[in-house]
């Protein structure tokens, strides 16, 4: 098990490390630096500002010096927002999406799994009918889509929600409900099939005969061993969150860091890039091993390789 | 001697051992012609509804998509003077002039947008560059895929460890972050490139749309690599093939046969799922401003342009959206269908 864990952090380390790489060598690869768009910048200044940040040196001594630091825990400062370093950044934008992000997830799990019980033990019935073809088409529905037609519904005819910003909790609810409905369509669908399968293995069967109490067949035997797939979904499921809160945070432009790491890109703050992409690879890889470990510790019938 | 119940030789007679008589032999002649794989799996897409259902929405899509425009009365960039904004089916004060005065219009069937370009005809050629995405990137994630996945199983040894590393590697990339970044740097070089002669159709797809499909070739043929690796190393060990081995096949027989066949239906069902995956990331990029070029239009951008005016056009943008939901939707469902049909074991 120790050797497991640690041959899996070790690869997730090299994960960040050539994804660190690859992105510092990609992001001067995009025209135009920093400083170049505001007008006011006359060359000299705009040579001195260089400078300063050290964006004059070669290519490859930038790098030599930002990965020194950045192993040091200084991922620098704002080459944009004048006067605030990365972490400070990060550390006040994280929070928010963390919290829309977790709300999703949670809100994903409580839904999509009753759901899909529900739908697998009326099997052929009218009610497992409905949920697959809501769940069917809420896979093929992009975030987007969702987005703006919850915001259209909502508060634009209805006037029920606010649409912009992330201040009192009647703001959660729209963001959360567009980030939140593609997984709990996935889980929903996922759950099914698994307590299906597990529905018809003989100990089901055996606990059945034994004279178990119904109940406890359902939630002791069979969902317990059904929900486990849905577990390994977890880390995909961060990534999918992650990848929304791109588009959910532009629409109700809602300050996290989903919308900081396009707006970096776009305004060529190469040190946010750096520290925005740097941490959400960190947080997503290694998500992905947390899962993979506890996924292994759950289910003992799963032999570490 | 006779008593022996072991002395079995008398029981028989010698009858039981004379050669079969014609008539005996064509009782064990197969009156039924021999099912193959496609008539099989063919057999069994036909019946089902759901997936031909699909069939026929995409086709009807793609009709309206790659046809229609060839011969529609109005081009995707044309602006018409004084039509901006206009509704469903809603005409400009010049074209009502020339109504009245007996000259006949094209009805603008879904409104024109806020240039005066009619929406119609944008959201066809948006769906094109969608199922084009959706296409061409399951060919190159196809190809690409099961020919490093082919060699990483056939030579095994250290060209199977390092291919299956970098798999592994690209595997744990959060690709998303890559794909913003890359379509980001790798946009302008690209335009540079079309400038110098013999480059010239670059500009023709649209730098955006090219970057968008270096992409996925980069990142999204780990999957079908894994996949068609893992496919080849167990078929090829599999009782069957040894058996047909046995009998004496050669190994082309061998290959065409039962690798290709056991093999090929996974194929198909993995890359025409690939296709709603590329068209969801390519709208996602559209909508993010990362897709094609303007004036060219992709449901995504199409989409993201309309937000704007979300109060007062709420159509121009249910439209695009609801589109690529079908779209994606359809593929999905004729994915499943292909895949309960050709591929059986993969059902869950």
């Amino acid at each position: 098990m120790g050797k497991y864990i640690c041959k899996r952090l070790g690869m997730a380390l090299v994960t960040v490390f050539v994804v660190a790489t690859l992105t510092f060598f990609l992001m001067n690869m995009v025209p135009g630096g920093p400083f170049m768009s505001e007008k006011a910048v006359s060359p000299k200044a705009q040579a001195a500002l260089e400078a300063k940040y050290g964006l004059d040196k070669p290519l490859f001594q930038q790098y030599l010096t930002y990965m020194k630091d950045a192993l040091h825990g200084d991922f620098g400062d704002s080459l944009k927002q004048r006067g605030r370093t990365v972490s400070s950044i990060i550390a006040t934008k994280f929070p928010v999406s963390a919290r829309l992000g977790g709300l999703s997830v949670l809100v994903a799990f409580c839904i999509g799994v009753p759901l899909g019980c529900i739908s697998a033990l009326n099997r052929g019935k009218l009610t497992d009918n409905i949920i697959i073809v809501v769940a069917t088409c809420g896979i093929a529905v992009p975030s987007f889509v969702i987005c703006t037609v919850l915001m259209y519904t909502f508060s634009v005819k209805l006037g029920w929600l606010p649409s912009l910003g992330l201040t009192t909790w009647k703001h959660y609810i729209l963001p959360v409900t567009a980030l939140a409905f593609y997984p709990t369509a996935y889980i929903t669908r996922l759950m099914r099939s698994s307590m299906l399968d597990v529905m018809g293995q003989d100990y089901m069967r055996t606990a059945r005969a034994k004279g178990v109490n119904q109940f406890f067949v359902l939630f002791k035997h069979a969902l317990r061993n059904a929900v486990l797939p849905v577990v390994t979904y977890l880390g995909p499921l961060l990534a999918y969150t992650v990848t929304g809160s791109f588009i959910v945070e532009k629409i109700f432009t809602i300050p996290g860091l989903g919308g900081e790491f396009i707006g970096s890109i776009t305004n060529r703050d190469y040190t946010v890039i750096m520290g925005t992409t740097i941490f959400l690879a960190t947080l997503m890889v290694f998500m992905n091993v947390v899962v993979d470990i506890v996924y292994k510790i759950i289910d003992p019938r799963i032999k570490l390789k | 001697m006779n008593n022996n119940p072991l002395n079995m030789i008398q029981k028989f007679d010698p009858e039981d051992f004379l050669p079969a008589s014609n008539e005996e032999k064509q009782s064990l002649v197969v009156m039924r012609e021999s099912v193959s794989f496609w008539k099989d799996g063919l057999r069994r897409l036909l019946k089902n509804k759901i997936a031909m259902t699909s069939l026929v929405v995409i086709v009807i899509i793609m009709i309206f998509s790659f046809i229609v425009p060839s011969f529609y009365p109005y081009s995707y960039s044309q602006q018409i003077k004084g039509a901006n904004n206009l509704g469903i089916m809603e005409y400009s004060e010049e074209e009502q002039a020339q109504i009245d005065a007996g000259e006949k219009v094209f009805p603008h069937i879904l409104g024109t947008d806020k240039l005066g370009r009619d929406y119609a005809i944008r959201v066809m050629m948006g769906s094109r560059i969608s199922i084009m995405v959706g296409l061409i990137a399951a060919v190159i994630i196809l190809v690409i895929g099961s020919l490093m996945g082919s060699l990483a199983a056939f030579f095994g040894g250290w060209v199977d460890m390092l291919i299956m590393r970098i798999v592994d590697i690209i595997y744990t990339i959060p690709e998303i972050l890559l794909i913003v970044l890359i379509s980001f740097a790798i946009k302008s070089p690209l335009e540079n490139l079309s400038k110098v002669p013999g480059f010239g159709w670059i500009q023709v797809v649209g730098a955006n749309l090219i970057s968008i499909f270096i992409v996925f070739a980069l990142l999204y043929w780990v999957g079908m690599a894994r996949m068609v690796r893992s496919q080849i190393l167990t078929l090829r060990e599999s009782e069957y093939v040894t058996a047909a081995r046995a009998l004496g096949a050669s190994n082309g027989r061998i290959i065409k046969k039962h690798l290709l066949t056991n093999c090929i239906g996974t194929l198909i069902v993995t890359t025409t799922l690939q296709i709603p995956s590329s068209i969801f990331t390519e709208s996602f990029l559209s909508f993010l401003g990362l897709g094609v070029a303007v004036p060219m239009p992709s449901l995504g951008s199409l989409a993201s342009d309309a937000i704007n005016g979300l109060n007062t056009y709420p159509h121009l943008l249910f439209i695009p959206a609801a589109l690529i939901s079908l779209i994606i939707l359809s593929f999905n469902l004729l994915g499943d269908g292909l895949r309960d049909a050709f591929d059986p074991k993969m059902k869950n």
